[in-house]
C-alpha cells in the first residue's frame, strides 16, 4: 500500500509547503450587514452579551450568548435561500451533501476595475480573457471574485450607500448562467455584502447570481476576505454550513488550503 | 437681579468630586399628593369639598370644618411674602453645602399660609407666586417666585436646585438621526447647552438634514452609538459617561401591525431591542456615571429624558408590538427613577401623541411637529417635571383614562 493520501496531505501541511488562509471576517457588532428597505424584514447583525467572565455571574467560566441571522457576516447562502431554488432537492444547509463543503477554487482578480470603479460587472468576455491567462475553470469548482472590497473602511466605504442604492460590484447577469452551463461551477463568493452587485436589482433578472446560482442548486459565499492570498487557480476551500434545520445559510469560517510554491 | 450663571469653568481633575446628597426624604402619604402635583407641573393642593378651605400642610381631614371631603383642585398660586429670612448654617448635609439659602412665609390669596423656598428676586412685602417642584429627593417643595419673570431668574442656584435647565449643561441626544433626534438637539442648543453629542447608528446612512445640522454649530458632536449593541453603548460610555449632564432617550422603533397578522415576532423583538432593552443598556452604562456628577457643581448631571408615547399607557392594536414595547419601557422608567433618586437624577417620561415624522405618515392630523415635542421638553426640564404630557391627543387620552379607561380601550382597538 502506498502512503496515504492524507498522511501525505498532513506532512504537507506540517511541513508548510500546504498553507491555510482564512477567508473569514471575524464577528462582530459592527460588522456591516445587507440593508434592506425599511418596510422588509431585516437580518439582524451580530450581538453579543456576556454570560460570566470568572465572576459572580459564574465563578470559573467566560462564555456569551450570541445572535445573529443567517447571513450575517461571512457566510454561506443555501440554493432554499433564493425563490428559484425553493424546490431544489438538498437545497438547505442541513441537506446539502457533506461532500460540496470542500470544492477547488478559481480566483478571478477585478480589483483594479472596482477600484475605478464600485459598479464593476464581471462579464463572459472577461472571465473568457481570464481563462486565457490562468486556465480553464474546472467543473465543481468555486468562483471567487476578487475585488479587495473587505480592505474598504466599515461600514461606510463597505455598503457604499448613495441615494440611489449600494454600489458595489458583482456577476452581470449573462456570466452567471454561462458559469452554470458552460463550466459547471460549484457556486460564486464575493468580498462584498451580497454576492450580487449593489445595484443587481436593476439587472434582468434581478439579483442574477441568487437566482441563477439557486435555481441550479449552486451555493454562494459572501462577506470573504484575504481572497488576495490565493493563487488564481489551485486552492481548495473548505466552507461548511452550520447544521441548522431547514436553514437558508448559515456564517461559517471558510478555510483555504493554499500551494506555497 | 440674578446674577447670570456663567459658563462652568473646565474641571480640576485632581479634585474630589463632590458626591450627591439629598434633602429630607420622608412625608406622609397624603403629602405625596403634592408630589403627584410637581410632578406633573401643576399646582394643586387639597380643597374641602364642604366649606371650601384650601388646605395646607396636607391633611386627612378639613383644618376648618374636619370634613373628610379633601379633594385635590388647582388653587390661585399668587400671595403675599411676608417674612423672610436667610440660612447660614444648617445641620443638614444637603443643605449644609448650599447655603445660604432663603425662605419665607407666604400667606396666600387662597388662604393658607405656607413656608416655602424665596428665590432672590422676591421683595418681602411683595407679591409673589407659589409653585409646586420637586427637589433633589423627588418630593414637592415650594418656590416663591417673582410675581413676574424677571432677567435670568432659572439662574438663581436656589431654583437650579429644582430644575434640570440645559443651560451650560451637556446632553446626549441617543438616536441624533431621527426627526425627533434633530430637533431636541436644536432645542438644547437654543436653551444654552454647552455640548450635544449627537448618537448615529447608521453611520454608513447619509442624511442631508443631519449633515447641514452637524454643520451648524460647532456645539454639536457625532458620536457612534447604537442601543441595541451592549458593546457601542458600553464603549461609548466608557469615552463620554462623564460628561453627560441631561441623556435623551430618542432611539425609537416604530412599525405598524398588531399581533394576529404576522407569523413571526421578528418586528416586536425589534422593538423591544430598541425601545427596552436599549433604554436597559443606556441604564447600565450611563446611569453610574450620571449619579457620580449627580452634585458636581453648576452643570451636574440632572435628567435623563425618555421619549415614551401616550400609548405606554393604552395599546394601539394597529401597533401592537410597539406599544407592547412603549409599556415595558415606561415600567423600565419607574425602576430607573427609582435607582437613580439616591443622586437626585430626575426621570422625565415624555408622552406625546403621534409625531409627525415618516413612520407617522398615514396617521391623520393632529400630529406633534418635532420641534414642538422638542421645546416641550426643554420646557419640562426647566420647570423640572416628571410625567410630560405633550399634544391634544396624548392630553385628551390622558382625561379620558381618568374617566373610563375601558372605553379608551374600545374604541383605540376600533
Amino acid at each position: 500500500m502506498s502512503t496515504p493520501i492524507l498522511a501525505q496531505f498532513m506532512a504537507e501541511l506540517l511541513s508548510g509547503r500546504v498553507k491555510l488562509v482564512d477567508l473569514t471576517q471575524t464577528l462582530t457588532p459592527e460588522f456591516p450587514i445587507i440593508q434592506l428597505p425599511p418596510e422588509f424584514g431585516q437580518a439582524w447583525p451580530f450581538r453579543i452579551e456576556e454570560i460570566s467572565r470568572y465572576d459572580e455571574r459564574g465563578p470559573a467560566w467566560y462564555w456569551n450568548n450570541f445572535s445573529m441571522s443567517e447571513h450575517t457576516g461571512t457566510h454561506f447562502d443555501a440554493p432554499i435561500h433564493w425563490i428559484s431554488g425553493k424546490d431544489q432537492p438538498d437545497n438547505a444547509v442541513d441537506s446539502i451533501p457533506v461532500e460540496n463543503f470542500i470544492a477547488s477554487a478559481c480566483v478571478i482578480d477585478v480589483s483594479a476595475e472596482c477600484a475605478e470603479n464600485p459598479d464593476f460587472l464581471l462579464t463572459v468576455e472577461y472571465v473568457k480573457a481570464w481563462e486565457e491567462k490562468h486556465g480553464r475553470i474546472p467543473e465543481r469548482a468555486w468562483v471567487l471574485m476578487r475585488t479587495d472590497w473587505s480592505k474598504r473602511a466599515m461600514p461606510k466605504e463597505y455598503l457604499n450607500m448613495a441615494e440611489d442604492g449600494a454600489h458595489s460590484p458583482g456577476p452581470d447577469a449573462e456570466v452567471v448562467p454561462w458559469l452554470i452551463q458552460e463550466r459547471n461551477v460549484h457556486g460564486f463568493g464575493t468580498e462584498s455584502v451580497g454576492t450580487d452587485a449593489g445595484q443587481a436589482h436593476h439587472l434582468n433578472p434581478p439579483y442574477p447570481c441568487h437566482y441563477f446560482m439557486h435555481g441550479n442548486n449552486r451555493y454562494g459565499l459572501q462577506c470573504l476576505t484575504n481572497l488576495d492570498l490565493l493563487p488564481p487557480q489551485g486552492a481548495v476551500i473548505f466552507a461548511a454550513p452550520l447544521k441548522i434545520r431547514n436553514g437558508s445559510g448559515s456564517p461559517l469560517r471558510v478555510l483555504a488550503l493554499t500551494p506555497t510554491v | 437681579m440674578t446674577e447670570p450663571l456663567v459658563k462652568p469653568k473646565k474641571k480640576n481633575p485632581v479634585l474630589r468630586t463632590r458626591l450627591a446628597t439629598l434633602p429630607p426624604v420622608p412625608r406622609s402619604r397624603t403629602a405625596l399628593g403634592l408630589t403627584r402635583a410637581a410632578a406633573e407641573g401643576v399646582f394643586e393642593m387639597q380643597v374641602c369639598a364642604d366649606c371650601g378651605t384650601v388646605q395646607y400642610p396636607p391633611r386627612e381631614v378639613c383644618g376648618s370644618c374636619l370634613s373628610e371631603h379633601l379633594a385635590w383642585k388647582p388653587v390661585d398660586n399668587r400671595g403675599e411674602l411676608i417674612a423672610t429670612t436667610t440660612l447660614r448654617h444648617s445641620n443638614d448635609l444637603y443643605f449644609r453645602e448650599r447655603l445660604p439659602w432663603r425662605v419665607g412665609t407666604v400667606k396666600m390669596a387662597a388662604g393658607p399660609s405656607v413656608v416655602a423656598h424665596v428665590h432672590e428676586d422676591c421683595a418681602e412685602g411683595g407679591s409673589v407666586r407659589l409653585t409646586l417642584k420637586l427637589d433633589r429627593s423627588g418630593q414637592a417643595v415650594l418656590h416663591a417666585l417673582p410675581e413676574k419673570d424677571t432677567p435670568n431668574m432659572n439662574d438663581a442656584p436656589q431654583l437650579r436646585e429644582s430644575t434640570c435647565d440645559p443651560k451650560f449643561r451637556r446632553v446626549l441626544v441617543t438616536d441624533g438621526k431621527s426627526a425627533t433626534g434633530m430637533a431636541v438637539a436644536k432645542a438644547m442648543l437654543e436653551a444654552g447647552a454647552n455640548a450635544v453629542f449627537l448618537g448615529d447608528a447608521s453611520t454608513w446612512k447619509t442624511v442631508p438634514a443631519f449633515d447641514k445640522l452637524v454643520a451648524s454649530d460647532p456645539r454639536l458632536q457625532v458620536v457612534e452609538l447604537d442601543v441595541t449593541d451592549t458593546d457601542s453603548v458600553d464603549r461609548l460610555a466608557a469615552s463620554i459617561g462623564g460628561k453627560v449632564e441631561i441623556l435623551v432617550n430618542t432611539a425609537d422603533y416604530l412599525r405598524d401591525g398588531g399581533i394576529l397578522n404576522r407569523k413571526d415576532v421578528n418586528l416586536a423583538r425589534d422593538a423591544m431591542e430598541v425601545n427596552v432593552l436599549g433604554l436597559m443598556r443606556l441604564a447600565q452604562a450611563f446611569g453610574p456615571g450620571m449619579c457620580f456628577r449627580a452634585a458636581d457643581g453648576s452643570n451636574n448631571a440632572v435628567a435623563w429624558v425618555n421619549i415614551l408615547s401616550i400609548h405606554a399607557h393604552a395599546a394601539l392594536p394597529a401597533r401592537g408590538a410597539w406599544s407592547a414595547s412603549k409599556a415595558a419601557a415606561l415600567s423600565l422608567s419607574h425602576t430607573l427613577r427609582a435607582e437613580l433618586r439616591g443622586a437626585g437624577v430626575r426621570v422625565m417620561n415624555v408622552f406625546p401623541g403621534p409625531v409627525d415624522e415618516e413612520w407617522e405618515q398615514l396617521t391623520p392630523p393632529p400630529k406633534i411637529a418635532p420641534s414642538g415635542l422638542a421645546k416641550a421638553i426643554v420646557k419640562g426640564l426647566q420647570d423640572g417635571v416628571e410625567d410630560l404630557y405633550v399634544g391634544d391627543i396624548a392630553e385628551e387620552l390622558r382625561t379620558r383614562l381618568r374617566e373610563n379607561h375601558k372605553a379608551v380601550e374600545r374604541e383605540l382597538g376600533q
